[in-house]
């Protein structure tokens, strides 16, 4: 199976672009996606390059967090890759066993590659859901800050 | 050997119901659901996706249902699962430097850059039993501090090394990193593969070995330089994109112990190192971890291997739980034949020498 990399790719800062969307996409909840999908003006037409599929990938560590790598276990994946009427290409790439998390993730990366339509999907579905998941990292960042140990230091003549 | 045996099917069945009946419970009592156990015995499906190899946490909690929460069981489920799914990819070595931190603490250095953070810990409690948990319990939302630190915090060991106080950290990525999910494990074994045994083998087993070094077999006077628990990106590189793409966060803990010096005529004393690295909130399980690599160095570090944690054949071998309560439980199924053979020779053995004490007292009354 070729999966065609579109002309998109070659460019470097729409490669970050990209990267940036495919994480947000991926660590999004299906649910929030069939959502957002749902609130297009019109559902796009697309086919299956892949049909959605679950996989594993193979978690590496490294020894002493910066040595040499090892192969710490697997984790389940899913992956989609779909081609929209217009020929662009989108692929998704989410943990978990989520066909339809892998889907919709395929389908919004193929739509925000569109020249006209994914800028304005940047600004209505990835930012805000961007929003969404730096807030939920902040709460657990307040959270673990407040079992903050802050010790005092007696004073022993030197420290 | 154990033999095929025909017959019994009707009992197995319904001893298959019976077990079924038996892990529904009282009828009268609502049925647990998997997300119950995801959310509220989330510390048993860390455990099970850690030595399970496969990290899943629904189906981690699913095992732990099915399995009436016999943990070593469902660390089996899980394991048979991993075979029916194919490997997609390999991922990029998760760095836990730039670990979303919701732990970390370090028994060396009381002030460390980004501070000593406790997290949810059991640790400071007085294990006392909390009536108030057998009735339903109504929790006080935890404390928020906004004064958060940034992600990245800096390691404690990297403060050794710039002293040089510590082993430098070898990095080879040219090295072929070996996999014993489709390898037979082979001595001596490098330390990529006692690793990936260690991050799945037993904590059980692991927490015994630790302890016994600790106790003196196989000294490795041990500090915990820094435990850290929280989330990691998880990155891969798909061939059809040409560039790597963060696909989702998982949940790790890391140990790394400081550990007992050396030094030679060559050499300034300095400090040794040894890792734990596991899926979920496992912190006994990677602190034990951590004990036995480095029991299981002494070979590169030349240290008497004297006893069984730095024996790397008897801690590999025997650190999977999967493999061992196979061999173990294979006792139960039917060995009717080899043991009618052992009935015949014992049987045969106890008859001649009781001929010969005949014989001989024949003689002796003679």
């Amino acid at each position: 199976m070729t999966l065609d990399s579109n002309a998109f790719d070659s460019n470097n800062e729409n490669i970050q672009a990209r990267k940036h969307w495919m994480s947000v996409l991926a660590r999004a909840e299906a649910s929030q996606l069939e959502q957002a999908l749902s609130e297009l003006e019109a559902a796009p037409k697309y086919m299956h390059l892949r049909p959605p599929e679950i996989g594993m990938a193979m978690v590496r560590g490294r020894a002493d967090a910066k040595g040499d790598r090892f192969n710490l276990g697997e984790m389940t994946i899913s992956r989609c890759s779909i081609r929209l009427e217009d020929g662009l290409v989108g692929h998704g790439y989410v943990t978990g066993r989520n066909k339809r998390h892998a889907e919709l993730a395929a389908l919004f990366d193929a739509m925000l590659q569109a020249p006209g339509n994914g800028p304005v999907l940047t600004e209505s579905v990835i930012e805000p859901l961007h929003a969404i998941q730096v807030e939920k990292r902040q709460t657990d960042s307040a959270k673990t800050a407040a079992t903050k140990v802050n010790f005092f230091t007696m004073v022993r003549g030197e420290d | 050997m154990y033999v095929a045996v025909k017959g019994g099917e009707k009992a197995i069945e319904n001893a298959h119901r019976l077990m079924a009946e038996e892990r529904r419970g009282d009828l009268a009592v609502p049925e647990l659901s998997v997300e119950q156990i995801l959310q509220q015995m989330r510390l048993a499906v860390d455990r099970v996706m850690s030595e399970g190899s496969l990290y899943d946490p629904e189906l981690a909690a699913l095992a732990i249902k099915q399995s009436r929460g016999d943990l070593v069981e469902a660390i089996f489920l899980l394991r048979a699962y991993r075979t029916t799914l194919p490997r997609l990819y390999t991922t990029e070595p998760v760095d836990t430097t730039a670990m979303h931190v919701r732990r970390r603490i370090s028994a060396t250095f009381k002030d460390i850059p980004g501070g000593q953070m406790l997290g949810p810990t059991f640790d400071y409690t007085h294990r006392l039993l909390d009536f108030k948990l057998a009735a339903e319990s109504s929790v006080e939302p935890a404390a928020h501090d906004e004064q958060v630190g940034d992600n990245g915090i800096a390691r404690v060991m990297d403060l050794l090394e710039s002293e040089g106080l510590v082993e430098d950290v070898v990095v080879d990525d040219d090295d072929p990193v070996g996999d014993i999910t489709r390898d037979p494990m082979t001595f001596p074994a490098d330390r990529d593969l006692r690793l990936q045994n260690l991050a799945r083998g037993d904590e059980g087993f692991l927490l015994a070995l630790g302890y016994s070094s600790q106790r003196g077999f196989g000294d490795n006077h041990p500090f915990a330089g820094e435990i850290r628990m929280g989330e990691v990106a998880v990155s891969i590189a798909p061939e059809e994109l040409g560039f790597e793409i963060e696909i989702g966060d998982i949940t790790l803990s890391e140990c790394e112990m400081v550990t007992s010096f050396k030094g030679s005529k060559s050499e300034l004393p300095r400090f040794t190192r040894g890792y734990g690295l596991s899926f979920g909130y496992n912190e006994r399980k990677v602190m034990a971890m951590s004990l036995v690599d480095r029991a299981l160095q002494a070979r590169e570090l030349g240290e008497e291997i004297e006893a069984p944690a730095q024996d790397e054949e008897f801690v590999l071998y025997h650190s999977d739980n999967v493999e061992a309560q196979g061999f173990v439980q294979h006792l139960k199924l039917p060995h009717y034949v080899d043991f009618q053979a052992d009935l015949v020779m014992v049987r045969g053995m106890r008859e001649e020498i009781l001929k010969k004490q005949q014989a001989d007292n024949s003689e002796e009354a003679a």
